[in-house]
């Protein structure tokens, strides 16, 4: 399908959901609230036509020495792909500067568990009913978010004995029912 | 005309049955930690054994993040191209490709026909040194010792090409915004020819050694099997996906530098299995040789760096020769090369899968967000659920399969 | 050193040496690698133990991936902090006599990467022997260490020229 029908499709069922819809370079974004996220998430994966299977990459961004305003500091780029119809679109979404927040997806694309384990340790986005959300990339005594503006780049931060990971075994074993 | 190869396979299997009706309460942790003999990389795993099998396993990575995206930040656009050599350590041209594609569709220029051959002919040889490496050592963890030899004496011809065209061995930094760095020595082409002859040598060797013996059946077939909705559901693509049962290509599918002319064929499995993986692979080998035979055939002379102002040095008897040419210069190298205010999402087909680079610019010399989008991360993610249910021996043999580069998983 | 006594017909002839000497000249001759190889430049390593370019004319030949069961350290790739207290673990576990050679740039100093995440070097945690300089280093220059980790073998408390000498790193965190 093409960009003007992925977008009509889309607009039949939320159309109050999506704030804004754009083309750049051939590629369609669509900008929606953060609440409705698990909704059309659960749309685009489920409807015939449309038929995402596949959650490519969260991108996280921190948009505050970005010289066109936007509507919050952070944004995050769904980016998914349909392999049934060969067609992609960009899901964005605009979160404020105190206390962003998001509902997560794990349940619906494997992959989001670690990828939003990775917005959250880069930049420090929470994602609501996330089964784990702890470091991924850097170290456990870590300080900060990495990838914001604010952070300086040369601040390193030693570390001084590796992670135990038996808090994730425990979870792991008992949802396998070996332990209680 | 398009076709697919199907592998056969043989339908029997091991037969052996493990005791089930022992009830033990037994639990071993064992810890396949970051420093270990399986020669992939840092990576960490977990495991609660019963006996020998595991019954409960939990990967960790980022003992290789390097902070890939945050040094991007500071660099322009030029100097971010070293940086991406280090992702795929083993395929270095196809990361250079991945990123020059975006910038130049940002900035909206097309390279000569030149260029596009020759950037297919490396990224081809580049995937085939990485799919040896991949099946030399996956064969050496699981008893094969062979093998590993015959892949990397022929990876050193290929480093020798690839040496008296870039520079480097390993690390090439060979692709520029807007074209190549440098043209190709005289001799390359009979040199490409002669190595393409030793390669299939070589994976012949390697399938004649394999593919009837009864050690390397019983230890690869129905091990490790993933089903093709969870493997998409884990976003993995590349060989990997196609050992499920699928032909998704992104060179078919989505193609680009003119992939749709070359005839070759996508190799497909049946079962995503261990067998499948590794066999995948080292078909796809062929496909590539007869990519780079038939893109030899279409080398012609010309220019191999665009001539568009806002990336190319202008040539030097401009430089010396009129005020312009000298600002034009001047401003490329001060000022670096600035794409407009925007963002954009690029991939290509690497040797592990669809890798892709999120862009964005807010009009300066340097990128304001670099994210790329490594295939071996969503590889990675589904190998707790790969091993559980396996023994140790199997764990080591399946982490193999599933090509993971340390430098591409954490960046 | 020599060869004293040599008539065959009434004795067996004898050398004479020091100690030193001859277990300098055994451990030198079969040096046993380890290597703790994290990135790229791992893959120059496993091509230094291919046939092409032999280490294991130098003796080195049995990598050993057990710190326990080696005496060479070689740190190939770049350590992250979070890598560290590993590498130091690693370090501690191998038993006297142990030798460190820190291959390429980013083991050496940190590389191209000065950032929050890499460790600027790994001699901020444990005593390195020889350094190679390199992005990745050539298959041959890891051979010249091995060579030069073999002269100081044999002579241990001979400096090395002026131009291979290392001055006393500055830490400035």
């Amino acid at each position: 399908m093409n960009n003007q029908n992925l977008i009509e499709t889309i607009k039949i069922k939320h159309i109050e959901d999506i704030i804004n819809y754009y083309e750049e370079y051939g590629y369609l974004n669509v900008v929606i609230k953060p609440e409705s996220i698990r909704n059309i998430i659960s749309y685009l994966k489920t409807d015939e036509d449309l038929k995402f299977e596949m959650l490519v990459d969260l991108v996280s961004i921190d948009y505050s020495q970005f010289p066109e305003k936007k509507p919050g500091r952070f944004g995050l780029a769904y980016h998914l792909k349909s392999i049934t119809h060969n067609h992609r679109v960009a899901i964005r979404v605009y979160l404020p500067e105190e206390n962003p927040e998001i509902d997560s997806i794990h349940d619906f694309y494997k992959n989001a568990n670690w990828l939003e384990r990775e917005a959250w340790d880069q930049m420090g986005i929470k994602f609501k009913g996330h089964p784990n959300l702890k470091r991924i990339l850097n170290h456990k005594e870590f300080v900060g978010h990495p990838l914001r503006k604010d952070y300086p780049i040369d601040r390193r931060q030693w570390l001084s004995e590796p992670d135990d990971l038996m808090d994730e075994m425990e979870k792991r074993l008992k949802e396998k029912g070996i332990i209680r | 005309m398009e076709t697919k190869k199907i592998i056969t396979l043989e339908e029997d299997s091991s037969g052996i049955q493990f005791p089930t009706d022992i009830d033990t309460k037994e639990i071993v942790f064992v810890n396949i930690g970051p420093s270990h003999p399986a020669m992939h990389g840092t990576l960490r795993v977990l495991t609660a054994l019963d006996g020998e099998t595991i019954v409960a396993a939990v990967a960790e990575m980022g003992y290789l993040h390097r902070g890939f995206e945050k040094d991007c930040e500071i660099h322009p656009y030029q100097q971010c191209i070293p940086y991406t050599d280090r992702l795929n350590y083993l395929s270095a041209i196809m990361n250079n490709i991945g990123f020059a594609k975006a910038v130049e569709k940002m900035l909206g220029i097309t390279i000569p026909e030149r260029a596009k051959v020759i950037r297919v002919i490396t990224a081809e040889l580049n995937r085939i040194i990485d799919h040896l490496v991949c099946v030399g050592t996956n064969l050496v963890d699981i008893g094969a010792l062979t093998n590993f030899w015959y892949s990397f004496n022929v990876r050193e011809k290929v480093y020798d090409i690839l040496e008296k065209l870039c520079g480097a061995r390993l690390t090439s930094n060979y692709i520029r915004i807007g074209g190549l760095s440098r043209d190709t020595y005289p001799g390359f082409e009979e040199e490409v020819l002669d190595v393409c002859d030793e390669i299939l040598e070589a994976v012949g060797e390697i399938e004649r050694l394999t593919e009837k013996n009864r050690i390397f059946l019983d230890r690869t077939q129905n091990v490790a099997v993933i089903s093709l909705e969870d493997a998409i559901s884990y976003g993995w693509t590349g060989p990997t996906l196609r050992a499920c049962g699928i032909d998704y290509d992104l060179r078919k599918v989505e193609p680009y530098y003119d992939y749709e002319t070359y005839d070759f064929d996508v190799i497909v499995g049946t079962k995503g299995d261990n067998f499948d993986r590794i066999y995948v692979r080292l078909y796809e080998i062929r496909e590539s040789v007869k990519i780079i035979k038939q893109a030899l055939k279409r080398l012609a002379p010309g220019p191999i760096m665009t001539d568009d102002k806002r990336v190319a040095l202008p040539p030097k008897i401009h430089t010396y020769g009129n005020i312009e040419g000298l600002m034009n210069h001047f401003k490329i190298i001060m000022h670096g090369i600035q794409p407009p205010l925007s963002e954009v999402y690029d991939y290509t087909e690497s040797s592990n899968g669809e890798l892709g680079f999120h862009i964005i610019s807010d009009g300066g010399q340097y990128p304001y967000r670099v994210k790329c989008r490594p295939p071996s991360f969503m590889n990675y993610a589904a190998f707790p659920q790969l091993i559980e249910g396996g023994m140790i021996a199997d764990a080591i043999a399946t982490l193999g399969t599933i090509n993971i580069i340390a430098g591409e998983l954490d960046r | 050193m020599g060869v004293k006594n040599f008539n065959p017909n009434e004795q067996l002839p004898y050398i004479t040496t020091t100690r030193e000497a001859v277990l300098a000249w055994g451990r030198k001759n079969s040096l046993w690698p380890m290597p703790f190889g994290t990135a790229c430049c791992a893959i120059e390593f496993m091509g230094v133990v291919s046939s092409v370019f032999d280490i294991s004319r130098f003796g080195a030949e049995l990598v050993r991936f057990s710190p326990r069961q080696s005496d060479l350290l070689i740190v190939a790739g770049t350590i992250t902090y979070k890598m560290g207290p590993i590498l130091k673990q690693i370090y501690d576990q191998m038993s006297d006599p142990k030798w460190v050679i820190s291959m390429g740039v980013c083991a050496s100093s940190g590389g191209f990467y000065n950032n929050y995440c890499t460790m600027q070097g790994i001699d901020h945690i444990i005593p390195v022997d020889v350094y190679i300089a390199g992005c990745p280093p050539r298959p041959e220059a890891i051979l010249d260490a091995v060579l030069k980790i073999q002269e100081k073998i044999e002579n241990p408390h001979k400096t090395p020229p002026a131009q291979f000498q290392v001055k006393e790193p500055k830490f400035d965190y």
